[in-house]
């Protein structure tokens, strides 16, 4: 089963990566962009099917690894 | 004064460390990553700098979860002493030691200069050595240096004095400008609840020698000396 994750940073949470490519964009003469947060994507193959297993998996590995919960948050989303 | 230099893959600042601790009067052994225990009779764990595991995921995320940071926290919740500077700070903040989290400094460049300290206390085990108020020139060399915590967060540590060290001027004056990295209240070290676990990002250790442009350093070294001696 594939899965994906997405961790963005949470609200509030100053992104200076996010503003410079918003800066950039802009700088590009791209039109219409109003802000910009950074974040990041995991393809994750899994060998279960169960649906509920990979779910809870993935959220045990995002609690314990793939995001920092002070400053980001996570999705699941399965294939 | 036994002391557990820790290596991680991508650590650089073991050595520089491992000398500090020795030229204070220390004993020094360094663990590697993938054992699951300290040296017997170990007073202190330094995590050092550096860039363990290439900085992936995020900067300290990978040591933070290695087999020997098991071992350290349950030291830590002995009481012992732990030390973790600038990549030691970030994977002591990942792996829940101290709060809060190191991010990619404010103007996204990697900054690598002398650096003045406030020594906002001198009544803990990492800093008898220093006289009350004093401020102390070091340096620092890192990217992500940026403390960040939610505001209760900072509240707490405030309010508990747990701020070891704050960016400052020569003069001790904490500005904008010496905070060069965007850390919130110019914070460049923390300390556990229970004061045995200190994390800072500019390197005490490279400031032990004159010949390296000064010995303001010492203090810190020499006070955990004292201390577990």
């Amino acid at each position: 089963m594939k899965a994906r994750v997405t961790v963005t940073l949470k609200s509030g949470v100053l992104d200076p990566q996010g503003k410079a490519i918003e800066g950039a964009l802009r700088s590009l003469g791209i039109e219409g962009v109003a802000s910009v947060r950074q974040g990041k994507l995991f393809d994750v193959e899994l060998d279960t099917t169960d649906r509920a297993k990979a779910e809870a998996a993935l959220n045990e590995a995002c609690e314990k690894l793939l995001a920092n919960t002070v400053i980001e948050n996570y999705r699941v989303e399965l294939a | 004064m036994k002391a557990a230099v820790v290596v991680f893959p991508g650590s650089n600042r073991d050595g520089d460390v491992a000398r500090a601790l020795r030229l204070a009067g220390g004993e020094v052994a360094t663990v590697w990553h993938a054992e699951d225990e300290l040296p017997k009779g170990t007073d202190l764990v330094v995590l050092p700098g550096g860039f363990s595991y290439g900085d992936y995921l995020r900067c300290g995320a990978i040591a933070a979860r290695t087999m020997i940071m098991d071992a350290v926290r349950a030291h830590a919740a002995r009481g012992g002493l732990v030390l973790g500077i600038c990549n030691g700070f970030q994977i002591l903040c990942e792996s829940g030691l101290l709060p809060g989290v190191l991010m990619r400094n404010a103007n996204l460049r990697f900054i690598c200069h002398w650096q003045h300290l406030k020594v906002e206390r001198t009544d803990t085990a990492f800093t008898r050595r220093y006289a009350p108020g004093q401020v102390i020139k070091v340096c620092v060399a890192h990217g992500e240096g940026n403390y960040f915590a939610d505001e209760a967060t900072i509240g707490r540590l405030e309010g508990e004095g747990r701020i070891a060290f704050r960016y400052c001027d020569e003069a001790g004056n904490v500005t904008a400008d010496a905070n060069r990295n965007g850390s919130l209240n110019a914070i460049a070290g923390v300390y556990s609840e229970k004061f045995n676990v200190l994390g800072l990002m500019p390197h005490p250790e490279n400031l032990i020698d004159d010949l390296a442009g000064g010995t303001d350093g010492r203090g810190l070294f020499e006070s955990l000396v004292a201390r577990a001696a």
